[in-house]
């Protein structure tokens, strides 16, 4: 008999509140009148018809979509095998650095990253650009894949994979028709992690682009580091938009799925 | 030989982008400021071969981390991180913690939506996040108005550009980080464990100091370090809602690097910065290590 | 002079430690506990004993205090114990989980709850060192609860509980986690322990054996009720309804219409065979629906019809349970119905004297049956 206490009602609504209030003043201000954002002028959605002739904004967020894309596909497959590498492949020479350089990337600091790869593109005389910034996301995305990947592989029945190889299958084929179709939602997980994650960086992104690549979030902060715009706020909502649209159909579809097979099996159980 | 395949494509990919870079900064971390592009010297020439290598090595020197210990600049920046990094994270502790609790407690049914709700904001932009409270915390901005308003204030706060800004905003970025794991601890401890220390003569408050919290102490230190870890190399929060005199090493690095052009200088700063973290990201491993022995 | 045999429930000046009162336990509309009254003595070993789902471990936790009776008292020594939080009350519980605190070592385990109650160090020490030895686990007294053995766990759960010395402990299916030769080794150690400190347990448990070899008496129950408390003897050889005398042991239920003669009672069970006769001091009507209820082992197999015995039936041998020690014969009436026999194997298997399909002729004695009205 669980039973909510005031109190934890309480930690909720104020828990809560703290998360997604700040985000609801952005939504709120972004139909402002005003210029000056604080100050509440009457309604008016002009700020969006503003961002949205603004070909400065659609050329960043057009590189960034491409760049989100590109990279967090590179670093599904790559972050697919270093997980199978890292659960399944047993011993091998230099196992230890491999391991630790998936890991690695998750707690190195933004800046260092950057620095770094910033410091090996001009090493090798590469060229900055939209080029570069994929390099880099695919390489820290890569990582944030296989750590999701390889969490699921581990608690995957092993005697799978064995049945399909027992009952004729190619190894390749078992992974194929058995293993793959069973770690799918970690695999599309993973992709989604890496996409938000490169949709979302700011700091690499400014070390790894050159002038002639600018993503949203670069644009953004050069706007917003001298102070708080209403375009940028018509901006924020349609992201959050975006972002809450996607994560409600997720939902929706995950429930639906999972409503659908107690129902199969219930169904299954009357025979 | 598929195995090979399998393992060799992402094992060169992580060495190239990933080991390479950090070899090439600490290579320049030991190297001397130059004005020449790049602007620092040993240059290798690979056309020197074997004696070029060497020379190479002969010019290194430690000069710029002495450098770093004699401008009390860099030493400030990364005591003051730490320290901004160590507030943050008690404050998100205790603001999390009631929250993981109050979640774990609350009926089976909400709590699928309520993990949702805390991994949300997660999905929306950081950068927008950190600037939602620039319109909050100014001068003119919501709080203000709002405190005014109420009669609660006289004058205006002021909140943003300092460190308690610099606090908000931490703890509000990675709250969740917090929250998660402190909640994955409660949720999976056993009921009768509280029934157990009540009928051995606890009350309901002594049974959460000497149960509920010994046994989501592993969520704590996991919590904690994702805090804390990311917050010491913080730069986008500093740089947005904090002031001129917050000193953090994430954003003077970006300086050194961007404004002053010092490679050199900057990559030892970063050198000396992932020195201080590895202390806190090895015991953090270890945290990871021992809950899975435990749970294995 | 001879031992006092230990039956407080016969003695009427013996006044009870727990007295149910008229309980009910509602849970939304659904009624766990049915109104029940009835008391359990000092130093007794009392089972609750039922499937699952029948209101047992509501029971208990009433006891213990995590849930509060609907309607009626529970009383403990006379006094009224709803008033009292759990953390206040002189009954200790032995967890089904165990539920031993994992961040602390068995010794802190079971100095927990001597800690909350103030005792000083040199008393809990030598009340903890007490408990260990006679749980017998001095050796693990460092070790977590994750570094032991299953059977240890039980023991360190059973010291924490006896630790502080409870008027009553409760033990909610102390023994489910074990496998079956250890249950039966630590089914003796508790009986033991039990005896040794001359606390009141109650336990609750569905394995009817374990209520059998353990308690002093048993309380069989079905959906929220207590339908027969007695001692285990009893409860086996007069059972006081058909679902008791299926619920222990293995039992054949024949259903019939009976009439009076000779101090008990002819059961017409079946058109084509002659009825059965059981002695019995049951008052029942002459044509009423009865059910006689006959235990295995109380049934003679033998190939020739047996002279001496009143009841006796022919049957033809369907099924052979062979378990070594003994041997169950399901044996087919030519109506169709199912008595269940057993006999001993005190000879090898080679010289086996029946078979399946065998012709034999079932027995037994007057007394062997009980006759049930419902």
């Amino acid at each position: 008999m669980i039973r909510l206490s005031w109190f934890n009602v309480t930690s909720l609504t104020l828990g809560f509140a703290f998360l997604y209030l700040p985000m609801l003043l952005l939504i709120v201000y972004s139909f402002n009148e005003s210029k000056l954002v604080t100050v509440w002028a009457g309604f008016s959605t002009k700020w969006y018809g503003e961002l949205l002739t603004n070909d400065a904004y659609l050329d960043a967020a057009w590189v960034t979509i491409q760049v989100a894309v590109i990279s967090s596909t590179i670093a599904t497959v790559l972050g697919t095998m270093a997980a199978l590498v890292l659960i399944r492949a047993g011993r091998f020479l230099g196992r230890t650095l491999f391991s630790g350089m998936i890991y690695a990337p998750l707690v190195m600091p933004e800046v260092i990253t950057g620095l770094s790869l910033l410091l090996l593109f001009i090493g090798i005389g590469l060229d900055r650009g939209v080029f570069t910034i994929i390099l880099a996301h695919t390489t820290f995305s890569m990582c944030y894949v296989s750590v999701v990947v390889s969490a699921r592989l581990m608690s995957f029945d092993k005697s799978l994979e064995e049945a399909a190889l027992d009952l004729g299958c190619s190894p390749l084929q078992a992974f194929r028709l058995v293993t793959l179709p069973i770690i799918a939602p970690s695999v599309i997980s993973g992709w989604l992690l890496a996409f938000t994650l490169s949709l979302d960086d700011l700091v690499i992104a400014s070390f790894t682009a050159g002038p002639s690549a600018t993503t949203l979030p670069i644009k953004v902060w050069s706007s917003i580091r001298l102070g708080v715009s209403p375009e940028i706020n018509a901006l924020s909502t349609i992201l959050i938009g975006i972002v809450a649209v996607g994560v409600i159909v997720a939902s929706l579809i995950s429930k639906h799925t999972m409503l659908r097979q107690l129902a199969d099996e219930n169904a299954a159980k009357r025979g | 030989m598929r195995r090979a395949l399998l393992i060799v494509v992402p094992y060169l990919w992580l060495l190239a982008l990933f080991l390479v870079p950090f070899v090439i900064v600490l290579k320049i971390a030991l190297s001397d400021y130059n004005l020449s592009i790049p602007p620092y010297s040993p240059q290798y020439d690979p056309s020197s071969g074997w004696q070029g290598l060497r020379d190479m090595f002969a010019a290194f020197d430690f000069e710029n981390f002495v450098f770093l210990t004699e401008d009390d600049l860099y030493w400030k920046a990364y005591l003051s991180s730490l320290q901004i990094a160590l507030i943050s994270t008690l404050l998100s502790l205790l603001v999390g913690y009631p929250i993981a609790y109050a979640m774990a407690r609350a009926p089976e049914q909400w709590r699928p939506t309520l993990m949702m709700l805390v991994i949300l904001p997660f999905w929306t932009s950081f950068l927008i996040r950190v600037y939602a409270w620039k319109g909050i915390l100014s001068t003119e901005g919501y709080l203000n108005q709002l405190l005014l308003g109420l009669g609660a204030i006289e004058q205006p706060l002021t909140i943003l550009n300092t460190d308690t800004a610099v606090y908000i905003g931490i703890v509000y970025t990675y709250l969740p980080f917090m929250i998660l794991p402190i909640y994955a601890a409660l949720d999976k401890m056993d009921g009768s464990l509280l029934e157990a220390a009540e009928d051995l003569g606890c009350s309901r408050l002594s049974a959460f100091w000497l149960v509920t919290v010994p046994l989501s102490r592993n969520g704590i230190i996991a919590g904690s370090f994702l805090v804390f870890i990311p917050a010491v190399g913080e730069f986008v929060i500093p740089a947005l809602l904090g002031g001129s005199d917050t000193l953090m090493i994430g954003k003077v690095l970006y300086e050194e690097f961007f404004n002053n052009r010092d490679w050199p200088v900057a990559s030892a700063v970063a050198v000396i910065l992932l020195l201080i973290l590895v202390i806190p990201i090895v015991l953090f491993q270890r945290n990871q290590q021992k809950q899975r022995e435990l749970d294995g | 002079m001879p031992e006092k045999t230990f039956e407080p429930w016969n003695d009427p000046t013996e006044k009870p430690l727990i007295e149910f009162k008229g309980v009910s336990k509602r849970f939304g509309s659904f009624t766990a506990i049915d109104n029940q009254t009835f008391d359990i003595y000092a130093k007794e070993f009392f089972a609750l004993l039922g499937p699952s789902g029948c209101g047992k471990t509501t029971m208990m936790r009433m006891l213990a205090g995590f849930e509060a009776p609907t309607e009626g008292h529970i009383l403990l020594g006379g006094q009224d114990m709803a008033p009292i939080p759990p953390n206040k009350r002189q009954v200790n519980m032995m967890f089904q989980s165990y539920a031993l605190f994992p961040h602390l070592s068995v010794w802190e385990n079971i100095a927990f709850g001597l800690k909350r109650d103030g005792k000083d160090k040199a008393t809990i020490a030598a009340r903890v060192d007490a408990m260990l030895k006679l749980t017998r686990l001095e050796k693990f007294s460092q070790r977590k609860p994750h570094q032991i053995s299953g059977g240890q766990r039980q023991r360190v759960a059973l010291a924490r509980s006896l630790a502080k010395a409870p008027k009553l402990l409760l033990l909610d299916e102390p023994l489910g986690a074990l496998d079956a030769k250890l249950r039966q080794e630590t089914q003796f150690e508790l009986m033991d322990i039990q005896e040794k400190t001359g606390t009141t347990f109650v336990i609750v448990t569905h394995d009817q054996e374990e209520a059998m070899t353990v308690a002093s008496r048993v309380a069989v129950m079905d959906d929220g009720r207590i339908v027969q408390v007695d001692t285990p003897d009893r409860i086996y050889e007069n059972p006081n309804s058909t679902y008791v005398a299926d619920f222990i042991g293995d039992v054949t239920i024949l259903e019939g219409r009976v009439t009076p003669v000779d101090g008990g009672f002819d059961l017409a069970f079946a058109e084509d065979q002659p009825a059965i006769y059981a002695k019995s001091s049951q008052h029942l009507a002459s044509g009423q629906t009865a059910y006689l209820a006959i235990r295995p082992e109380k049934v003679s197999v033998t190939p020739e019809k047996p002279a001496d015995r009143r009841n006796v039936i022919r049957g033809k041998i369907l099924d052979i349970a062979y378990l070594g020690n003994l041997s169950t014969y399901h044996v087919a009436l030519p109506g169709g119905q199912i008595i269940k026999a057993q006999t001993a194997n005190t000879r090898r298997l080679a010289n086996r004297p029946f078979t399946w399909e065998d012709e034999v002729w079932l027995s037994w004695t007057d007394t062997a049956a009980v006759l049930l009205e419902r």
